[in-house]
């Protein structure tokens, strides 16, 4: 049973090469690939959680080796949590690709590889192990980014990898440091070894400022985000929800990890300014990506400057360093991840029904396409932090922490950021709904692909038993949209799951507990 | 400070190809050129770790016999041959990408590249 940790990174690696052995035989291979993993996947992660939740947290030695000489895995609350995110969001996004492409092979097989990483990354406990799946993340991520069409997908996606190989390598720099002070690789072992070695030594806090730096570009903090827009914006739909849900949310984790399993809070007691410069460039980033957010006109480059704002968020709730601050970075952690990966995916559905990626061409969509609009509309104010949704409940809890942190600046920095997300997204859903459609759009709509789609979603949908009585209904009034089922179900699944995860945050923060207990003791 | 260059010119040497990787990755405007850079930033860091882990005297830990002698870990050496690894599949990846953006804008100057997207 504790083997299941293990195949959480082995089954999506070895399905990954279903596609690329079987794709030229046969074409359907890569989408069942997929969603055989993606399946064999959530099985595995809700057995780990399961255990989890009956007999707490357990480890796992790779190989047999015993740590810290060999590489351990390590299933808690936290990650099992994680890893359940990842297996969700895998699921949603399989079936949201099987009709919004990108409709090739290789495509699973990527998608499948960084399946993979990002597990890796959530349940090693191992500071080297963690570089190795930080980077097959990365490359997954780049061959995703450029399976967009456009040579401009290229060109972001090396710009991500330029950017990104340096953010890993500057973290490989940082494990280097600390081998050196202690010897150790293992997170366990390094957290005792570090202590003995001394926070204020010189090759802690210079490990410490690289591991930090290395993973804030990876999370998209301001100034390190330059990658992220143009990834974001130039990758298909399907690619743009996956790793707007879980690339980042990866590495904030690994940030999350290594500062409280390696550096414990014992290390911020001993040397206060290494988390405060970490508030400081998480706050930077949480008021300038909300700011730029504003400022965009594309709907997809102002989802992915409010991620920057986000992660700002979430490390912002990490760095205050008091148990009720980190509970709320993870909530946030996981609600961010729903949420965006619903609302990138709504993007492209009402794409298609208004014509364009702007704001502006959304005036009028909530008439077309009602329902996808609503669950955009909760999905946004969710992100917001309208209760009851689970948007709130992460805000409140960081707020909550900074003020019993005396973190004046950054509860005021949460404030702020929830009046400027309400300012872009109140500027879109304002649009969506009291605003007419121009009369030219409806005719663009109308182009070859919008009706081939239509036309197919039409046929399937009155005997399609997966569809409730509201997409139906939805089928029905706009006629001629080329929003999927699968589309439709999961905007909607997203804006469910926000709801659902704000009315039971105190279940969620339940099964952090225990986690962080015993770093806060 | 000449002893210092005398016996820690492995880990200046370092530092000197970390500078020259991130000047390039920087500086050039060569989208090849830019790999490259980041290839010896790369370099630089497999340095690193692999000088660290030298010992003056030491032999590689194979025990025949019972021979007591000074052992170096061969620990950091294997890391970075994970790292090169790792290192390779990425310029890979960066040059595949490359000859797509050669395909399409026929140039690898970035600036002449910006050009061409904004006009």
């Amino acid at each position: 049973m504790t083997d299941a940790i293990a195949l959480l990174v082995v089954v999506p690696i070895v399905l990954a090469l279903v596609p690329i052995a079987l794709g030229r035989l046969w074409d359907g291979a890569g989408w069942v690939a997929a969603a055989l993993a993606a399946l064999a996947h959530l099985g595995l992660s809700v057995t780990v959680a399961a255990k989890v939740i009956s007999t707490g947290r357990f480890t796992y030695a790779v190989g047999g080796y015993t740590p810290p000489f060999g590489i351990e895995l390590v299933a808690d609350g936290i990650s099992a949590t994680l890893v359940v995110l990842v297996s969700v969001v895998t699921v949603a996004v399989v079936l949201y690709a099987r009709r919004a492409g990108p409709d090739s092979n290789s495509f699973y097989s990527e998608l499948l590889l960084l399946t993979a990483g990002i597990s890796g990354v959530f349940v090693t406990g191992d500071v080297f192990n963690l570089y190795v799946f930080i980077e097959i993340t990365g490359l997954a991520t780049y061959a995703l980014v450029a399976t967009g069409r456009s040579p401009a997908a290229a060109l972001a996606s090396l710009k991500y990898l330029l950017v990104g190989t340096i953010g890993a390598s500057l973290y490989l720099l940082g494990v280097g440091y600390l081998y050196i002070a202690t010897g150790t690789l293992n997170m366990a072992d390094l957290s005792t070894q570090l202590q003995a070695v001394g926070y204020d030594s010189p090759l802690v806090l210079t490990g410490f400022a690289l591991l930090v730096v290395g993973l804030a570009v990876k999370s998209a903090l301001y100034p390190l985000h330059t990658w992220q827009p143009g990834a974001y914006a130039e990758s298909p739909d399907s690619v743009t929800a996956y790793i707007s849900a879980l690339v980042s949310t990866a590495a904030a984790y690994a940030l999350f990890r290594l500062v409280y399993a390696v550096f414990t809070p014992a290390f911020d007691a001993a040397v206060p300014f290494a988390l405060d410069a970490l508030v400081v460039l998480a706050s930077v980033s949480v008021v300038v990506g909300s700011v730029l957010a504003v400022l965009q006109s594309d709907l997809k480059r102002m989802l992915a400057y409010s991620s920057v704002a986000q992660f700002g968020l979430v490390i912002a709730g990490f760095a205050v360093a008091n148990a009720t601050a980190v509970t709320g970075g993870l909530v946030h952690l996981v609600g961010h991840a729903i949420m965006k990966a619903g609302l990138f995916v709504g993007v492209g559905a009402l794409a298609g029904v208004a014509g364009g990626r702007t704001v502006d061409d959304l005036a009028g969509v909530a008439d077309r396409a009602p329902v996808v609009s609503a669950a955009f509309a909760i999905l946004a104010f969710a992100l917001v932090g309208v209760p009851p949704a689970v948007g709130f409940a992460g805000k409140w809890h960081i707020v909550l922490g900074a003020v019993e942190g005396g973190r004046w600046g950054v509860a005021a920095v949460a404030v702020v950021s929830t009046l400027l997300t309400l300012a872009y997204f109140a500027r879109v859903v304002e649009r969506m709904y009291f605003q007419d459609a121009p009369a030219a759009t409806a005719d663009t709509v109308s182009g070859p692909d919008a009706t081939a789609t239509a036309d197919t979603d039409a046929a399937l949908t009155p005997d399609g038993g997966e569809s409730g009585s509201e997409s139906t209904d939805d089928a029905k009034t706009t006629g001629t949209s080329g929003i999927t089922i699968e589309a439709r179900i999961v905007v909607v699944a997203a804006a469910v799951g926000a709801v659902v995860l704000g009315l039971f945050a105190s279940d969620l923060i339940a099964v952090f507990e225990p986690v962080l207990e015993v770093y806060f003791q | 400070m000449i002893d210092l260059l005398a016996t820690h010119y492995n880990y200046l040497m370092f530092v000197a190809l970390v500078a020259i990787g991130l000047y390039g990755v920087t500086a050039s405007p060569n989208l090849v050129k830019k790999v490259i850079g980041l290839n010896i930033f790369q370099v630089g860091i497999f340095l690193f770790f692999v000088t660290s882990g030298y010992v003056d005297g030491a032999v590689p830990p194979v025990v025949h016999g019972d021979v007591a002698g000074t052992y170096a870990s061969p620990l950091p050496h294997v890391l970075i041959l994970t790292a090169i690894v790792v290192g390779v599949s990425l310029t890979a990846v960066a040059l595949a990408l490359i000859v797509r953006i050669y395909d399409a804008y026929g140039t690898l100057d970035e600036e002449a590249i910006r050009e061409v997207q904004t006009e």
